[in-house]
C-alpha cells in the first residue's frame, strides 16, 4: 500500500489491570494498511482482552490507542466502529434465528421512501448481501436461510464480509479459525487475504501458528500479558513460531512427564508413552 | 435426513445441492405462522364436527368468534412483537382495566367524585396515562436488567392496585358507568363499537381495527429498520448491541406499543358497555401471550410474526365460542385452552430446531 511504513492503527506501551489482576503490561503492536499482524497466544495469555482494548470494549489503565495517527479513547465499540475499526468477536455478533441478509445489514438497514413509509429496503439488502457475499467467494443460494443454517466457516466469512461492505479500514478477528475443521479454516484464512489485498489492515488474533503463518505480516507473541516477541515474517521461520507458542522448554518438560507416568504400565499408559513420544518427534521436527 | 446417507466426499458441487434442499426444507417449516394457520383449519373443522346441530358453521357464529377475537387479537399483535423483541409484559391486563377507569373517573360528573371531563380530552389522557406506563414497564427492565416477567409481575399488581384505590379513594366505588351521558359519546360509538351488518350477521367495528393493527405490526416487523432491530433485540441482545442497534431503546418502545393496544383495548371497551370495572382485563394477559405462542413466536424471542398472532386469537376464540355453543360446562374451555397451548408449544419447539439446524 501506498502509506506503507505508517502505522494505521497502533497501540504503545497497553497496560489494563483488572483490580489486581495485570492483563496486559506494557502491550505495543501496530498494523499498516493492507496487511496482516497476527497476535498469538496461547489461553490466558491477554489475547482476549487484547481485542476488547482494541475494539473499543475495555479503556486501557494506561498506554496509548492511535488510529491513523491520531490518538483516540474510544467510550464504547460503536465509536470504534464508527472510525472504521470492525471487530468481528467469536460469539459473531450474528444472530442465529435470522436471515442472513437481515443479519447482514442489522444496525445499517438500507431504507427508501420517507417520512412514516420510510421502509426497510429488503430487495437492496438481499441483492447486496448475496453479491457481497459473491465477491468474497461465498456462494449462499438463499438469502432468507437463517444464519443458524450455515457453517462455522461460512458464518465467519459472512461476518467477515459485512465488515468489509460496511468500509471497515481495519479488521480485528478474534479467533476466526478456532473450532472450525482444516477446510473450514483454510476457506476464513482465503478471506482474511482478500481483505488485506482490498487494502484493509487485518490484526488476527489467534493460537495457532499454522493458520496464522501462511497469512501474516507481522507476529507479535503475547505469554502472559506481555509481548513475548514481535517479529515480521522475514525475520520468523514458521518452525520457530511454533517454538515459541509451544514454548519449546514447556513441551521438553510434559514429555519428560508424560515418559514418567507411563512408566506405571497398562492401557492408559501406553497412551500416555504414545503422546509422549508424538511430543517428542514434534521436538524433533522444530530443531531441524 | 439426506445429508447422514449422503457419501463423505462429495463433489463441491453436491454440497451445495444439499445445502439448497435443507435450505428449502426450512424455509416452509420456518414461517412461523405455518402451525397456527394449520391450527385454524383444525379447530374449525373439529367443531364444525361436533357442534354442527349448533350451527357452527354459521354467518352469525363466525361474527360471534370474530367479535370475541378482535379485542383479544389487538392486545396479541403488539404482545408478539414485544415477545419477538425478547420481552415480557404481564401487566397489559392490568393496564386495560387502569385505562379504562381512567378515562371513567375523567368523565366522571364532579359531585360523585369525578372530574366531569368531556369523552375526548379524556381518552387523550389515558393513552398519556398508558404510553406512561409502558415506559415506566420498559426503563424498569433495561435498567434494573432483571427478567421483565418478575418486573411486569409486579406492575401487573402495582396497576390493578392503583386501579381498585385510586377509583375507590375518588368514588368510593368500583365500577363506573352512564357513559352514554357524556358528551363526545356518539362519536367514539361510531368509531369503537359500530357494527356492520354482512351476510345477515353483525360484525364489530373492533374486527376492522384488529386486522389493521396486524397489518401494520407485520409490516412493521418485516419491512422496516425498528422490525430488523426487534428481531435482533430478541435473537441476541449482546450481538444486536455489537452491531449498533439501540436495544434498549427498541425495547421501551416495545413496552410502549403494548401499553398503547391496551389502552385501545380499554376505549373499546369503555364505551361498548358504557362504563368501566376495575377488574377489566383480568388475565387478558395470559390469553394474550397464550394466542402468541399459539402464532408461532417463541417465548424466548427473537422469532415469530404478527399473523401467526392473530391466528392464535381466532383459534382461541373459536374455541371459546364453539365451547360456548355446544352447550359444554364453560369450565372445560380453560382444559382446553391449556391442551391447544402445550400442542402448540411443542410444535413451535420442532420447527426451531429444523431453523437452528446446522
Amino acid at each position: 500500500m501506498s502509506n506503507n511504513g505508517t502505522p494505521l492503527l497502533e497501540i504503545k506501551n497497553v497496560s489494563k489491570y483488572f483490580g489486581s489482576v495485570i492483563a496486559l503490561q506494557d502491550v505495543s503492536a501496530f498494523v499498516r494498511a493492507g496487511e496482516v499482524t497476527c497476535l498469538l497466544g496461547d489461553n490466558g495469555a491477554g489475547k482476549s482482552t487484547l481485542i476488547k482494548v482494541l475494539a473499543g470494549v475495555h479503556a486501557p489503565t494506561s498506554g496509548h490507542y492511535y488510529f491513523e495517527g491520531e490518538e483516540q479513547h474510544f467510550e464504547s465499540p460503536r465509536e470504534a466502529l464508527d472510525m472504521g475499526i470492525a471487530t468481528v468477536f467469536q460469539d459473531l455478533s450474528m444472530i442465529p434465528l435470522m436471515a442472513v441478509w437481515r443479519n447482514f445489514f442489522l444496525g445499517a438497514e438500507p431504507t427508501k421512501g420517507w417520512g412514516p413509509l420510510k421502509r426497510f429496503n429488503v430487495d437492496f439488502a438481499k441483492q447486496t448481501a448475496l453479491e457481497e457475499l459473491h465477491k468474497m467467494g461465498i456462494e449462499i443460494r438463499d438469502p432468507d436461510q437463517p444464519v443458524g443454517t450455515l457453517s462455522g466457516g461460512e458464518r465467519q466469512s459472512v461476518a467477515i464480509a459485512r465488515a468489509v461492505y460496511f468500509g471497515a479500514k481495519v479488521l480485528i478477528l478474534d479467533e476466526p479459525t478456532a473450532a472450525l475443521g482444516v477446510k473450514q479454516a483454510g476457506v476464513v484464512l482465503k478471506y482474511i487475504l482478500q481483505a488485506r489485498n482490498r487494502g484493509i489492515g487485518v490484526i488476527f488474533i489467534t493460537h495457532n501458528p499454522h493458520h496464522a503463518y501462511p497469512v501474516g505480516d507481522h507476529f507479535v507473541i503475547l505469554r502472559r500479558g506481555q509481548v513475548y516477541g514481535d517479529y515480521t515474517k522475514a525475520e520468523l521461520p514458521l518452525e520457530q513460531l511454533v517454538q515459541m507458542m509451544a514454548g519449546g522448554a514447556d513441551l521438553e518438560v510434559l514429555q519428560h512427564e508424560l515418559e514418567q507416568a507411563a512408566g506405571g504400565g497398562g492401557e492408559e499408559a501406553d497412551a500416555l508413552a504414545e503422546v509422549a513420544e508424538n511430543i517428542g518427534d514434534e521436538l524433533d521436527e522444530l530443531g531441524d | 435426513m439426506a445429508a447422514d446417507t449422503a457419501p463423505p466426499p462429495v463433489p463441491a458441487e453436491k454440497v451445495d445441492e444439499r445445502v439448497r434442499e435443507v435450505g428449502r426444507l426450512s424455509k416452509v417449516l420456518t414461517r412461523p405462522e405455518l402451525g397456527a394457520v394449520a391450527g385454524v383449519f383444525l379447530v374449525y373443522i373439529f367443531f364444525a364436527i361436533i357442534a354442527y346441530e349448533n350451527n357452527f358453521i354459521s354467518w352469525l357464529t363466525t361474527a360471534a368468534i370474530l367479535n370475541r377475537a378482535a379485542p383479544l387479537g389487538i392486545l396479541a399483535a403488539a404482545v408478539a412483537l414485544l415477545i419477538i423483541g425478547g420481552e415480557f409484559d404481564l401487566s397489559v391486563g392490568s393496564l386495560v382495566g387502569f385505562a379504562g377507569m381512567s378515562i371513567m373517573v375523567l368523565v366522571f360528573p364532579t359531585d360523585a367524585g369525578g372530574f366531569g371531563w368531556s369523552l375526548w380530552p379524556a381518552v387523550f389522557l389515558a393513552l398519556l396515562i398508558a404510553i406512561g406506563s409502558g415506559i415506566f414497564n420498559g426503563m424498569l427492565v433495561v435498567t434494573t436488567k432483571l427478567p421483565s416477567f418478575i418486573i411486569t409481575l409486579a406492575t401487573l399488581f402495582i396497576f390493578r392496585g392503583l386501579t381498585v384505590a385510586l377509583t375507590r379513594l375518588r368514588t368510593n366505588r368500583t365500577q363506573l358507568g352512564n357513559l352514554d351521558e357524556v358528551e363526545g359519546y356518539e362519536f367514539a360509538r361510531t368509531l369503537f363499537v359500530s357494527e356492520f351488518s354482512l351476510f345477515g350477521a353483525k360484525f364489530d367495528i373492533a374486527i376492522l381495527w384488529w386486522i389493521g393493527i396486524t397489518a401494520v405490526a407485520t409490516w412493521v416487523l418485516l419491512r422496516t429498520r425498528p422490525g430488523n432491530w426487534i428481531f435482533g433485540s430478541g435473537g441476541d441482545a449482546n450481538a444486536a448491541r455489537n452491531q449498533g442497534v439501540p436495544v434498549n431503546r427498541t425495547k421501551v418502545a416495545l413496552f410502549v406499543t403494548t401499553a398503547t393496544a391496551a389502552w385501545l383495548v380499554a376505549v373499546i371497551q369503555v364505551v361498548q358497555f358504557k362504563g368501566a370495572d376495575s377488574l377489566r382485563g383480568t388475565l387478558q394477559e395470559f390469553y394474550a401471550i397464550i394466542a402468541v405462542v399459539i402464532g408461532g413466536t417463541l417465548l424466548t424471542g427473537g422469532y415469530g410474526s404478527a399473523i401467526g398472532a392473530f391466528f392464535g386469537a381466532l383459534i382461541f376464540a373459536m374455541v371459546q365460542q364453539g365451547i360456548i355453543i355446544t352447550g359444554v360446562d364453560g369450565d372445560w374451555f380453560k382444559v382446553f385452552v391449556g391442551v391447544v397451548l402445550v400442542v402448540a408449544v411443542v410444535f413451535n419447539q420442532y420447527v426451531r430446531q429444523k431453523a437452528a439446524q446446522r
